[in-house]
């Protein structure tokens, strides 16, 4: 439990001496656009967490915007991984569509996501529906192509095997298939969720009535920069959060599979 | 005697996918099961994208957004391989900024132009800026990645002969990593292509290719002009990606990099 403890502040040491160095820089100097981190602490206070005690202290912009960003950003990640999962595998375990599809895909996901935005604005208007659309199409290709590989690299012995125990369609999608290309998918999703969070706030950035990127810029714009700098701080930990939150679920989730490739 | 089935060439199929797609496109747009206002015909962009070729004002357009992505690549390049060496070769140094990198890495690039308009008064050095901010983190950690990689046993062969510490990075460490290098420099050249481009659209400048889109808002027809400026940085896309995993298949045929990043 010391142990624990100790291994952890021997990792993180370097984290309170560097803030230490920053607001001793930062209070040195004196840039208006560079805040010490005691301001942007103090700024993300008053933005986040005035509110009442019986709501977590949480404050009205605090709740209108977090979620918005946070729904979005997942809604727009869901709906891309299921396109893109039951896409890429029906691509992966047809050779002839995949021929067909091919350079379809390979330019759409060449296309730089950014570009796609004046598009879906005009398609759209702006509102959540635009933005939703902007991540998914945005992010759906890493796991589209990860999908497709995954299914298109099935273990024959695994799939002969299926034959044997007379396995087919649903039952060899889903306890063949579908296993043996998880890992591949989960390393698209990964991905597209990094993805996500970018195009959550440049949608957010461009346009957009609620969000951490609509807060973001209204700071910007009202010359607040500690609360713009809050803003950078809170989008890096919602970041810092969703990977370790998904590095979690993965390592539960493809557990079999680490100790099933392990050689006896 | 051997039949050629057309369905196994790739080529045939890739050619015809993409025909089938613009010719659905078309017959939906022009019996109006999509509505030619809202989404324009697919021989409408098509033209539109075709006669920008010639639109002096696209083409110095796109030549500013390459220009920044180019430069922004190359300082991205001069401060990431360094760096990466450094930390790679110096194991304390590293573990002791690793958290703090943990911390700098997952903050989205795109929330840092808001700041950045603050804080430059010039738009290109701004962009230069983003883009190395945002383009050196593939390249540092696959920098990093590569060296550890290094055979042990040529290091210490070349170390017995006598060559200095550098030498040995010179003539061993750097090669071997080489291979990992180009595949971030690959990954980050995607980055700051949407670096380049997102600051283009949130930054309001009169340069590159998205602010030729957001000038066409005020055009009759600006969602031709969208698809087709957006169709043409496909493109951009395509020659740039497949540029560098050709010059990475020529140079490194002697090393097959496993490296896989989607």
């Amino acid at each position: 439990m010391t142990n624990g403890v100790l291994r952890v502040i021997g990792r993180l040491w370097p984290v309170p001496v560097a803030l230490v160095l920053w607001e001793l820089i930062t209070r040195g100097a004196e840039l208006p656009a560079f805040p010490p981190p005691s301001r942007i602490a103090a700024a993300m206070h008053t933005m986040w967490l005035t509110g009442p005690a019986e709501r977590l202290w949480l404050s009205d912009a605090a709740l209108t915007n977090i979620p918005a960003s946070v729904g979005r950003l997942l809604a727009g990640w869901a709906l891309a991984g299921a396109a893109g999962v039951t896409l890429g595998v029906a691509l992966g375990r047809s050779p002839l569509l995949f021929r067909f599809v091919d350079p379809l895909i390979q330019f759409a996901r060449a296309i730089p996501p950014p570009m796609l935005l004046p598009f879906f604005m005009a398609l759209f208007a702006i509102g959540p529906r635009m933005q939703i659309n902007v991540i998914a199409f945005g992010i759906v290709w890493p796991i589209l192509i990860n999908a497709c590989e995954g299914a298109r690299h099935v273990d024959r012995q695994h799939l002969d095997a299926a034959r044997v125990f007379g396995l087919r369609g649903r039952e060899r999608l889903l306890r063949i298939i579908l296993p043996s290309a998880m890992p591949k998918i989960f390393a698209g999703l990964r991905v597209s969720l990094s993805l996500a969070l970018i195009l959550m706030v440049i949608s957010e950035l461009v346009g957009s009535t609620d969000g951490i990127g609509f807060q973001l810029l209204d700071a910007q714009r009202s010359y607040d920069l500690a609360g713009v700098w809050g803003s950078i701080v809170l989008l890096g930990a919602l970041g810092y959060a969703f990977n370790a939150a998904f590095l979690a679920v993965e390592r539960r989730v493809l557990s079999w599979h680490r100790s099933a490739r392990q050689p006896a | 005697m051997i039949e050629r089935n057309p369905l196994d060439s790739r080529l045939f199929c890739g050619a015809a996918g993409v025909a089938g797609l613009f010719c659905v496109l078309e017959v939906a747009g022009r019996t109006g099961l999509i509505d030619p206002l809202a989404f324009p015909l697919a021989s409408t962009v098509v033209g539109r994208a075709a006669s920008l070729v010639a639109d002096a004002e696209f083409l110095s357009d796109v030549a500013s957004t390459l220009g920044v992505w180019a430069l922004g690549l190359l300082v991205t390049v001069a401060v990431a391989v360094p760096a990466g060496f450094l930390l790679g070769s110096l194991p304390r140094v590293e573990s002791a900024l690793r958290p703090i990198t943990e911390f700098l890495r997952p903050i989205p690039s795109i929330a840092l132009i808001p700041l950045a308009l603050t804080l430059f008064s010039d738009r290109f050095d701004m962009k230069i800026t983003l883009i190395a901010y945002a383009a050196a983190w593939p390249v540092l950690i696959n920098t990093m990645y590569g060296l550890k990689d290094v055979d042990p046993l040529a290091k210490e062969t070349l170390r017995s002969f006598g060559f200095g510490r550098l030498a040995v990075l010179w003539r061993v460490s750097l090669p071997s990593t080489a291979p990992f290098i180009a595949t971030g420099v690959r990954l980050a050249s995607a980055i700051a292509l949407i670096v380049a481009i997102s600051v283009e659209l949130l930054g309001g400048g009169s340069e590159g290719i998205g602010s030729f889109v957001l000038e066409t808002a005020g055009d009759l027809n600006p969602m031709e002009y969208i698809i087709a400026a957006a169709l043409w940085a496909g493109v951009i896309g395509v020659v740039t990606n497949g540029l560098f995993v050709l010059a990475e298949r020529r140079i490194f045929r002697w090393h097959s990099a496993r490296t896989e990043a989607a």
